[in-house]
């Protein structure tokens, strides 16, 4: 008890007998006050990172509010359920993990805490490690943000090849449209725009530089994947046409932002690794791994939202 | 000493928290941790399911419910909340409200405005 006394003295501002924790910081009252106030913070910051993602989940809602079959004909084409569904599942199994490791953390469990440590590590690189997969096969497939994406529009440089300057003698109005976009002519014709009043620039020269399959083929072979992701393409309106690559961005903010939200997660988890291997946790002081945890659980909680409203649009 | 997480709710005593569990700590039983895993392995097999039946505009709203049984299940359980003050609960919850007034006011706009929208063909863009 002589030992405690001299560590309540040292630590001067800790009140009451038998609290001697070397944790507890001097203007909270009790190592009870101290955890429930960290973790109200901690629950603070996790409702900012909600409403940080809410921009985004608002963005989303409103594109696919207004271009349905935009979001269908992208997620359809180039995003995969299982790929998907398995980084769900190594996401909510690492949560798992981290959650028995708060558990291991609040009983002195230190060997459990660090497998379960570890195991967490091992699920948030798992699911890098797809998400890579996908970000590559969709850079193969020219349908990254921005110029990235032989969509855009207003691409000039890598997949747009604007076409030759027309004559001053030709008049604006005729505007080439390609003769497999009938549904185009429809749409262009019911906006009633003043089409005369309009200069093209490369009109339509995007669609040609995607290098759409051939439409028509022998009656014989079935169509390639390909082809009828192309033919679906063409069945878009022109205006839909115009903003596939909106899905992209969204697709690539969002899982973007939430896969930073990973490699963070992964450095905090890191750090309680390493602080439980110098012997800095207990049940009687286990504040850092409780919050980490909640943070990599709010990962979780994210993924949960964005992975049927991105991969599951049918 | 002991970590309570909330002083007037009591904490159900964990099942199997085992002969040298400090007084107090509220650890999250493992048949509980088990079964909240299962259950959201089986929501994720439910929501891939049910995307390929063509419900038309109920199949967003279908997986939208899942998802929020699957958030209900990571932050009661995993996150602790069930047994936490509800102070922490209520945070979650306002950013929530927050979100979906940001969202549904942003998509009332955004539906007022559509009639008066026209589309934007890429010709308008001039040199």
């Amino acid at each position: 008890m002589s030992t405690a006394s001299t560590e309540v003295s040292a630590h001067s501002h800790a009140h009451g007998p038998g609290h001697h924790d070397p944790h507890l910081a001097h203007h909270f009252d009790t190592p009870e006050q101290q955890f429930t106030s960290a973790k109200l913070g901690m629950w603070i910051f996790l409702g900012t990172e909600i409403l940080m993602f809410g921009g985004l989940f608002c963005a989303y809602s409103i594109y696919r509010h207004n271009h349905p079959l935009v979001f269908k004909f992208a997620a359809e084409a180039y995003l995969s359920t299982k790929w998907g569904a398995i980084n769900t599942v190594i996401l909510i199994t690492s949560s798992l993990t981290m959650a028995w490791g708060v558990r291991a953390a609040q009983l002195n469990q230190k060997k459990l805490l660090i497998s379960c440590l570890v195991m967490t590590l091992m699920g948030a690189a798992g699911f890098l490690g797809v998400k890579t997969i996908e970000y590559s096969a969709k850079w193969d497939e020219h349908v990254w943000v921005g110029s990235w994406n032989k969509y855009n529009g207003d691409n000039d440089a890598s997949y747009a090849t604007p076409p030759p300057a027309q004559p001053t003698t030709q008049p604006a109005i005729q505007i080439p449209v390609p003769a497999y976009s009938p549904t185009a002519i429809a749409d262009d014709a019911n906006t009633g725009l003043d089409v005369s009043q309009i200069k093209p620039r490369y009109a339509y020269s995007f669609n040609q530089s995607i290098q759409l399959a051939p439409p028509k083929r022998a009656s014989d072979a079935k169509p390639t994947d390909e082809e009828q992701r192309d033919e679906r393409y063409r069945q878009l309106s022109a205006s839909d046409q115009w903003r596939v690559n909106t899905f992209f961005s969204c697709y690539f903010l969002m899982t973007g932002l939430h896969g930073i939200h990973v490699i963070v997660g992964m450095g905090l988890i890191s750090w309680i690794l390493m602080r439980t291997l110098r012997n800095d946790f207990s049940s009687e002081y286990f504040t850092p791994v409780d919050l980490v945890g909640l943070y990599w659980h709010l990962v979780d909680l994210i993924w949960i939202f964005l992975f049927p409203l991105l991969y599951l649009i049918h | 000493m002991s970590l309570t997480h909330s002083n007037d709710i009591p904490a159900p005593v964990a099942d199997d928290v085992g002969p040298d569990a400090p007084h107090g700590v509220h650890a999250v039983p493992r048949r509980t941790l088990a079964g909240v895993y299962g259950l959201l392995i089986l929501f994720t097999v439910i929501t891939v399911a049910v995307s390929k039946v063509d419900l038309g505009a109920a199949n967003i709203w279908a997986a939208l419910l899942i998802a929020v049984i699957k958030g209900g299940l990571v932050t009661m359980y995993f996150m602790h909340l069930r047994w936490d003050s509800p102070f922490n609960g209520l945070i979650l919850i306002v950013a929530l409200f927050f979100v979906s007034l940001f969202i549904g006011l942003a998509l009332l706009d955004s539906h007022s405005y559509e009639p008066q929208m026209k589309p934007t063909p890429m010709y308008v863009k001039t040199q």
